[in-house]
């Protein structure tokens, strides 16, 4: 049952290393707090459950974001109702989420190509829109589903345990609080089971069928596929996948607001996917690191923390430096962005993934015809 | 449930498809169409273009709805099933432009189609690989060593040549032991070479039982396969029977060309 | 009646811009099979064209007049603007006019935008995937608003409507209203007739030039135009010009309308996607019908007397349309069968 192809396994292995070793990796990108390496691990959670059905189908979700919001509101009204202990948030985040898209889903995968993209983008954008207005009993509108210390949480109660730590109820995991860096382990956790169990549909005869989608629906309904309960289920999956991160997100942090359904949210997982890589196992983790250091650390970088780093160089120098780059940093982040983006598609057709394998492979190649040549040679 | 059948099964005929009328429009594309055909036999639709071959094939296979009229399968209604509700029930198709997975390897689009016959229309089998079905597996590759094709098994099946394709599509139906196998003019553009290939393919396969019907251009083809053979001209059947009744029949010359077909 | 009717004039400028917008982003999608989603920075950067064109006529040159004093006694500084100094009465017109004229500064340098690109970039990416589209053109949407935000920074431009061009048209009076029953500002009738004008261009352009066959030919089928051996290249690359020039233009004159920033390009993408999806993709027909209906919708929606009925139907209206029109018709209001589809 829990059966993988050796390949299967060493990648796991390298996945769950490089997760695991990030407070010793991200140190010297000045990435390493356990907050920011939280969000990291939790994007990549969002970018594999999106792969599932934009990578294995070719069903391309503008509207992914509402089942992490989804996932946030209930994790949240699980710490205020029941307790602070993330195991039920958990399970109703994904149980919602998966709700949630099972209707979503039904209506909108009756179309395909970009009328399946807008109407999810148009549900999404609904969701937001009323969880803003009408639903501001359920999402508390714009300021944001908080806990309070006067929330019943009626399991607490029942254990006698408060949850409470400096005052406010934080998450916790059967009485340790996951605050710090025990929070990121446990999000770093849910990614390595997230990611294995993405290899399990990659590889099965589900996933298989889903290929065949995205390859000719025609052969497969004429070779006795019945498409639309394959599509459903890929596009429950990966909601319920959207709901964990959103859930996981409300435990770096348990507040849930609206701004998480946004289309601006949906299109950032589409992007970290394309860019790392659609269809592979590694790309859409890749390409969630990549977009969340860009939007919090290389941000930062402003023209004092440019000043020091080229404080060896010549004043004239550095100062020129300086000026070049810090249009590049801080508030420009976004045009290094756009840039990468557009480097990475020109350059790297397939994405960071591939286009590194690709890479690997010519280099390989040239290798071997140079110690050919060598050979020959003697 | 035979009761429900607007006709009464006939002994070892395993599709009927009877009073098939279809218009689109204003236009009759067929009418009248009383077709039997019987078990284990090739049987062979003939016709100039635009006879309404395809359109009659399109309807058994449920593509599209007849005007009036019922087709049945082996005791089952056809009319108003969806496609893959008829391929479950032992009917696998061939295209006349192969339908395959192009961007996924050969030996893929041959497993593809066995686990629609194993696990049936939908299943969600996450649990195991499909590299550890061992049976599916040895069964296809079994099948495209058969079609000459196993060396290119890791290949994208869109980099096949033309003749690949064909004979890797006739692989994928072959795969699911359907009861019934539609041809839709198998050799349509293929080299002489590959044609004969191909003849020798389904003679294989008739040794078998399995009940084929063929829409063919290919007089050639026609005769060395066919038991029955029926003609369709201006959408109606003109004439059917064994391939020595159909040369010799003069309406058939008449809407060949108007001369004895060769 | 009144606020019924006043809503649907509201409604018309709006959907004049949707339909604008959606014209070029329909006309990219079915000739060059391209998801641009830099679209919206086009219009972004017709907006600033305006923004531009003024900020060039407002240059001013500072003088200190010793005979004129301030209330403390100071000499005062007077600013006039160049074209003022060089053309007199004459250059205070082009200043107030600056919006409207700007349009001609708009036309060419669109023209030359959107050939830069398409002959820069997106001429690499017909044959790729939409995905690869989709972020290349998004890279280039992001690169560009950051151009335009590090020259006219994050903040709103106000563009004033021309002087003689304030203030409302009785519309009422022509309906044999009492006076002040019916008004519609002068600039967004102008807005909208200016979009009327230029989407009869585009079709007419589209309907009766030889230009225009080929490219609606394209748009019924890619392939057979290709193989007729006509230079699709040249063509894809004024269709693309044409798509920038419309949006730029759409930019420049809604600027009095909305002040721009650099992320207004982003808001009406996304708008806009929607417009062409429910139009029908491959329609152009469709688009512009679709662009004026949701902009009409819109603006039903934001009545007190219906959002008292529906709360929250303001701010979904054009995406419930948008499910409801899809889930209905399969294919958008007026769109063809297998265009994106796949």
């Amino acid at each position: 049952m829990l059966s993988l192809s050796r390949k299967d396994v060493i990648k796991l292995a390298v996945l769950a290393a490089i997760v695991l070793t990030m407070p010793i990796w991200l140190a010297p990108f000045g990435a390493a707090y356990p907050g920011l390496m939280q969000k990291f691990v939790i994007y990549a959670i969002f970018a594999v459950g999106f792969n599932i059905l934009f990578g294995l189908t070719g069903y391309l979700s503008f509207g992914h974001a509402a089942f992490l919001g989804v996932g946030s509101y209930t994790a949240v009204w699980s710490f205020k109702l029941l307790t602070m202990d993330i195991i039920p948030a958990m399970i109703f985040a994904i149980i919602f989420s998966g709700l949630f898209a099972l209707v979503i889903g039904y209506f909108c995968l009756r179309r395909s190509g970009i009328y399946f993209s807008i109407l999810t983008l148009a549900f999404a954008q609904m969701s937001y829109s009323l969880a803003y207005s009408v639903l501001t009993p359920i999402t508390n509108g714009e300021t944001g589903l908080l806990v309070a210390r006067s929330d019943p949480r009626v399991i607490d109660g029942l254990l006698g345990a408060d949850g409470m730590a400096n005052g406010l109820p934080t998450p916790s995991l059967l009485g340790v609080s996951l605050s710090g860096y025990a929070g990121f382990y446990i999000c770093a956790a849910f990614l390595i089971a997230a990611f294995f169990v993405s290899q399990k549909v990659f590889a099965s005869p589900f996933g298989m069928a889903l290929r065949g989608i995205k390859s000719n629906p025609t052969r497969m309904i004429y070779t006795g596929f019945n498409t639309k309960p394959y599509m459903l289920t890929a596009f429950v999956i990966s909601g319920m996948f959207a709901g964990l991160a959103g859930g996981l997100l409300a435990v770096t942090d348990p507040i849930a607001g609206a701004e998480r359904m946004k289309w601006t949210e949906s299109g950032n997982v589409v992007l970290m996917t394309i860019l790392g890589g659609v269809g592979t196992l590694f790309g859409p983790v890749v390409g969630a690191w990549l977009i969340k250091y860009f939007e919090n650390i290389f941000s930062a970088i402003n023209v004092n923390v440019l000043n020091d780093f080229f404080a060896v160089l010549p004043d004239g120098l550095q100062a020129v430096m300086v000026t070049i780059l810090s249009k590049f940093t801080g508030e420009g982040w976004h045009l290094t962005l756009g840039l990468v983006f557009v480097l990475i598609v020109v350059f790297l057709p397939g994405g960071l993934v591939e286009g590194a394998e690709r890479l690997i492979r010519r280099l390989r190649r040239s290798g071997r015809t140079a110690v050919k040549k060598k050979v020959v040679q003697q | 449930m035979n009761a429900e059948l607007p006709i009464a099964p006939v002994p070892n005929i395993v599709l009927h498809a009877a009073d098939v009328f279809k218009n689109f429009g204003g236009l009759r594309a067929l009418s009248d169409i009383d077709l039997q055909i019987e078990e284990g036999k090739t049987h062979a639709i003939i016709g100039p273009n635009g006879a309404g071959k395809s359109t009659l094939l399109n309807v058994i296979i449920g593509r599209i709805p007849p005007s009036s009229g019922a087709v049945i399968f082996d005791g089952t209604l056809l009319t108003g099933k969806a496609p893959h509700e008829i391929n479950q029930l032992g009917i696998s198709r061939v295209f006349q432009t192969p339908e395959i997975f192009a961007d996924l390897s050969v030996l893929y689009n041959v497993m593809a189609p066995a686990f629609a016959r194993r696990d049936g229309a939908f299943r969600v089998n996450m649990l195991r690989s499909v590299w550890n079905e061992n049976e599916i597996r040895d069964e296809a590759e079994h099948l495209l060593q058969e079609f000459g094709i196993w060396d290119r098994r890791d290949d994208n099946a869109g980099a096949l040549s033309r003749g690949d394709k064909r004979r890797l599509e006739l692989a994928m139906c072959l795969i699911q032991r359907p009861r019934l196998l539609l041809l839709d003019e198998p050799t349509a553009g293929m080299s002489r070479h590959d044609t004969n290939t191909t003849i020798e393919l389904l003679k294989k396969i008739k040794q078998g039982g399995m009940t084929k019907v063929i829409i063919e251009h290919d007089m050639h083809v026609v005769f060395s396969l066919a038991d029955t053979i029926s003609v369709l001209a201006q959408g109606r059947i003109i004439a059917s029977g064994s391939p020595q009744e159909i040369k010799e029949d003069p309406r058939v010359q008449e809407a060949y060309l108007g001369g004895p077909v060769e | 009646m009144n606020a019924f009717l006043a809503q649907l004039l509201n409604g018309l400028d709006k959907g004049g811009a949707y339909a604008l917008i959606a014209l070029g982003l329909t006309l990219v999608f079915g000739t060059l099979g391209v998801v641009n989603f830099a679209h919206g920075a086009l219009f972004m950067l017709g907006c600033f064209c305006a923004v531009a064109f003024r900020y060039l006529l407002t240059i001013e040159t500072v003088t200190v007049d010793p005979t004129q004093l301030s209330p403390w006694g100071q000499p005062v500084e007077v600013r006039t603007p160049l074209v003022q100094n060089w053309f007199g009465d004459f250059g205070a017109v082009l200043v107030d006019y600056s919006v409207p004229i700007s349009v001609l500064l708009t036309v060419p340098v669109m023209l030359a935008i959107g050939i830069a690109m398409e002959r820069g970039l997106i001429k690499h990416f017909y044959k790729r995937t939409h995905a690869e589209q989709i972020l290349v053109t998004f890279g280039l949407a992001i690169v560009l608003q950051e151009i335009v935000k590090s020259f006219f920074g994050p903040n709103p431009v106000p563009q004033p409507i021309p002087t003689d061009l304030r203030g409302a048209a009785d519309i009422g009076l022509l309906l044999g209203m009492e006076a002040h029953q019916l008004t519609y500002p002068w600039w967004r009738l102008i807005y909208l007739f200016f979009s009327l004008a230029v989407i009869g261009g585009v079709f007419a352009f589209l309907q009766f030039t030889t230009f225009g066959m080929v490219v609606r030919a394209g748009m019924a089928d890619r392939e057979t135009v290709g193989l007729l051996g006509i230079d699709i290249g040249r063509r894809f690359t004024i269709v693309f010009g044409l798509a920038a020039v419309v949006a730029g233009v759409a930019g420049a004159m809604y600027t009095p309308l909305l002040a721009p920033n650099y992320l207004i390009g982003m808001d009406f993408l996304v708008l806009s996607f929607v417009v062409v999806v429910v139009g029908g993709m491959g329609s152009l027909t469709g688009a512009v019908a679709a662009g004026f209906l949701l902009g009409i919708l819109q603006s039903f929606a934001s009545m007190t007397e219906v959002k008292s009925l529906f709360p929250g139907i303001d701010q979904v209206i054009i995406y419930l349309v948008a499910v409801v029109i899809l889930l209905v018709r399969p294919r958008g209001l007026l769109g063809r069968r297998g265009v994106m589809e796949g």
